[in-house]
């Protein structure tokens, strides 16, 4: 490949790559927006008779119905459903009354902190095990591997979570049971940036820490295992791939040791495609998290867009569904542009 | 397989399917299979996958045999409920002092229905997108692409959730939730091979026949789609059952009293600590069977992709 006007034209690479990010993530969240307003509207529920009760006189009918804009053409309803939702305007849940933006804010920190914890474990015992099994192909770890990631896509997540909290929680009693922190703890710190673990720690409240850890740890390992599946496969292949490339062979006819060439030579080059990889499996955790937050009652996003979803309010679901897919979205086009700039080959 | 010594004279039916020149175009395909399912059979995982799916559909077959006792009406509520695993019930009781064996037994067929139902509405769905898509190019190509890009960009069991939520709980409305979920990477999978059928000279003679658009994507380019969406649709198999029961064990997706697996699931959840059993053996089922469809799927994949076989 020609390289052309040296720091010129890797600043235009950048600046066109941004571009072009921004232009899909904007298709994308406009898609986004109608797919969920499409929904809104199939809805079975007539919006006005939900609010005015089915014994209304027609003119009251008319008038809410015009009120809520629902007598305009439907490609004007939907361009004011998009300004609302650029302003974070969802409407109100009917379940609690706040704001669908306030409850989805309220909300979101607690899904955050499990899928973060959940990602972190995923990489820290998933980069090893599929550099290993790599490594040693064929070997017993190989196969082990093969067999933890088989299970991690056929096992349902619910149901692993309900015989960990049968084993862990009701039979030999490790970790603490449902929900986020015992009632007891929840007076001794003041909710900051609503992520539990890190409230706690940084007001000295180590009690309330320690129980915090012992409610997330056993949903964190849940979706850890489910990360470490995808991500210790990925590895290998990477790993794979770069281990039969000649540098590879270079760097052991030069002498270093083989630590030095697999941990240092051969893994620099593949965590580049893994990056992408850890962003989808986080990705992927948010969607998870729906699942195990409803066994864990673990008050996050999931367990709001379930429980609206068991109680039809739809502004609520809608509102969810729209956040979620929006960081999924962001998550996926983040780790694609990351891996443009981090691998000069992509240039 | 090339250059593979081939067993010492090879008896009549085999010669026949590996001649070198098959006279027919039915005995080449046969052949060609042939091979297929040595290569197949020569992987024991692939073939504990196809054995448990292929146990799946007897189960679900012949459910009325095996199952002892009815899925739905349970027995005497005052002295069968809740029992443990035992010899008159293999698996013990639920609440409702129903058999837990025979509802999973029964519970194959609804795994069953969903899985061929999502199958038969997504995948037309994908290679219908796909193959047009790929065909015409321009901005059809462009239009169609973005719309499966956006549905592939949303997560799948949030998407269906939102489609249920509309559409309202029931089994029915889940498998149309999971079908338009489902069909985006087939289109995808069904444009690449389209593009890559489209500049072949076959297709240009059809064009000089004067065969119109629509016959030369359905009659001429859909065909040749198909093999490759087959193995797609195996390996998402899994995943459609685990996104199916998903649904099931939030109640959104087959009601009380179908005997859908992760519905029961969901009842277990009750009575998780003292009668664990009632949670444990319709997840274990779920677990089987999509372990089963992903095993099968992987010898699949390697047999008929061995660029992906590392």
């Amino acid at each position: 490949m020609i390289r052309g006007g040296g720091h010129g034209s890797a600043l235009r690479s950048v600046l066109k790559n941004v571009a072009q990010f921004i232009i899909v993530l904007a298709t994308t969240l406009l898609g986004l927006a109608a797919v969920t307003f499409f929904i809104g509207r199939v809805v079975p529920i007539d919006p006005v008779i939900a609010i005015v009760g089915d014994r209304a006189p027609p003119q009251v009918y008319e008038r809410v119905r015009m009120e809520l804009g629902l007598d305009r053409p439907l490609i004007e309803q939907f361009a004011i459903y998009l300004k609302k939702a650029v302003t974070g305007d969802f409407g109100n849940s009917v379940l609690t009354t706040n704001p669908v933006l306030t409850d989805i804010a309220s909300a979101f920190p607690a899904t955050l902190e499990l899928a973060t914890l959940g990602t972190l474990i995923g990489v820290i015992i998933g980069v090893p095990l599929g550099v290993l099994a790599a490594v040693k192909r064929g070997s017993f770890i190989d196969q082990f591997v093969r067999v933890l990631g088989l299970a991690g896509y056929s096992i349902p997540i619910f149901w692993l979570g309900l015989m960990g909290l049968l084993i862990f929680y009701a039979k030999l009693g490790w970790v603490a049971g449902p929900g986020r922190i015992d009632v007891t703890y929840s007076y001794l710190y003041t909710p900051v940036t609503n992520i539990v673990l890190l409230d706690t720690a940084m007001q000295g409240q180590w009690d309330a820490f320690w129980d915090a850890f012992s409610h997330i740890i056993l949903p964190a390992c849940l979706l850890g295992y489910f990360s470490l599946a995808y991500i210790s496969r990925m590895t290998r292949s990477f790993m794979l791939n770069e281990l039969a490339q000649e540098y590879v062979i270079a760097a052991r006819v030069k002498g270093l040791s083989e630590m030095r060439v697999i941990w240092r030579h051969a893994l620099r080059n593949a965590a580049v495609p893994l990056i992408t990889v850890i962003a989808l499996s986080y990705a992927n955790l948010l969607e998870g998290s729906v699942l195990t937050e409803t066994v864990f009652a673990w008050p996050g996003l999931g367990q709001y867009i379930t429980n609206s979803l068991q109680n039809a309010d739809m502004n609520a679901v809608l509102g969810g569904t729209l956040v979620i897919g929006a960081v999924f979205v962001l998550l996926n086009l983040v780790s694609d542009l990351l891996y443009r700039l981090l691998d000069p080959r992509t240039r | 397989m090339a250059g593979a010594p081939l067993a010492d004279t090879p008896s009549g039916l085999r010669a026949w399917l590996l001649s070198a020149e098959p006279h027919s175009r039915w005995q080449a395909r046969l052949g060609r299979f042939y091979l297929g399912w040595r290569a197949f059979s020569r992987n024991p995982l692939a073939m504990v996958g196809l054995s448990v799916v292929v146990l799946l559909i007897l189960v679900a077959i012949f459910a009325d045999l095996i199952a002892p006792y009815s899925p739905v009406v349970g027995g005497d509520l005052r002295t069968q409920r809740l029992l443990p695993p035992n010899e008159t019930f293999w698996l013990g009781t639920d609440d409702q002092a129903r058999d837990i064996f025979s509802r999973i037994i029964y519970g194959s067929r609804i795994t069953l229905y969903v899985i061929v139902l999502v199958a038969l509405i997504a995948t037309p769905i994908g290679l219908l997108v796909g193959t047009v898509s790929g065909y015409l190019g321009g901005w059809v190509d462009t239009v169609l692409m973005r719309i499966t890009d956006i549905f592939l960009a949303f997560p799948r069991l949030i998407l269906a959730l939102a489609f249920v939520a509309a559409l309202g709980p029931g089994i029915e409305n889940a498998i149309i939730a999971i079908a338009i979920t489902s069909w985006p990477p087939y289109a995808r999978i069904a444009r690449a091979e389209t593009l890559m059928i489209r500049n072949s000279d076959f297709i240009a003679a059809v064009k000089l026949q004067g065969a119109s658009t629509p016959r030369i994507i359905l009659g001429h380019v859909v065909p040749l789609c198909i093999s490759s969406l087959i193995v797609r649709v195996t390996l998402d198999m899994a995943g459609i059952i685990l996104t199916a029961a998903g649904l099931g064990f939030l109640g959104l997706g087959a009601q009380p009293p179908m005997p859908e697996w992760g519905a029961m699931v969901a009842t277990g959840r009750n009575y998780l600590i003292d009668q664990w059993w009632v949670a444990a053996m319709p997840g274990l089922a779920i677990f089987v069977v999509s372990l089963g469809f992903n095993l099968l799927g992987d010898g699949l994949r390697d047999v008929l992709d061995p660029k992906a076989a590392k």
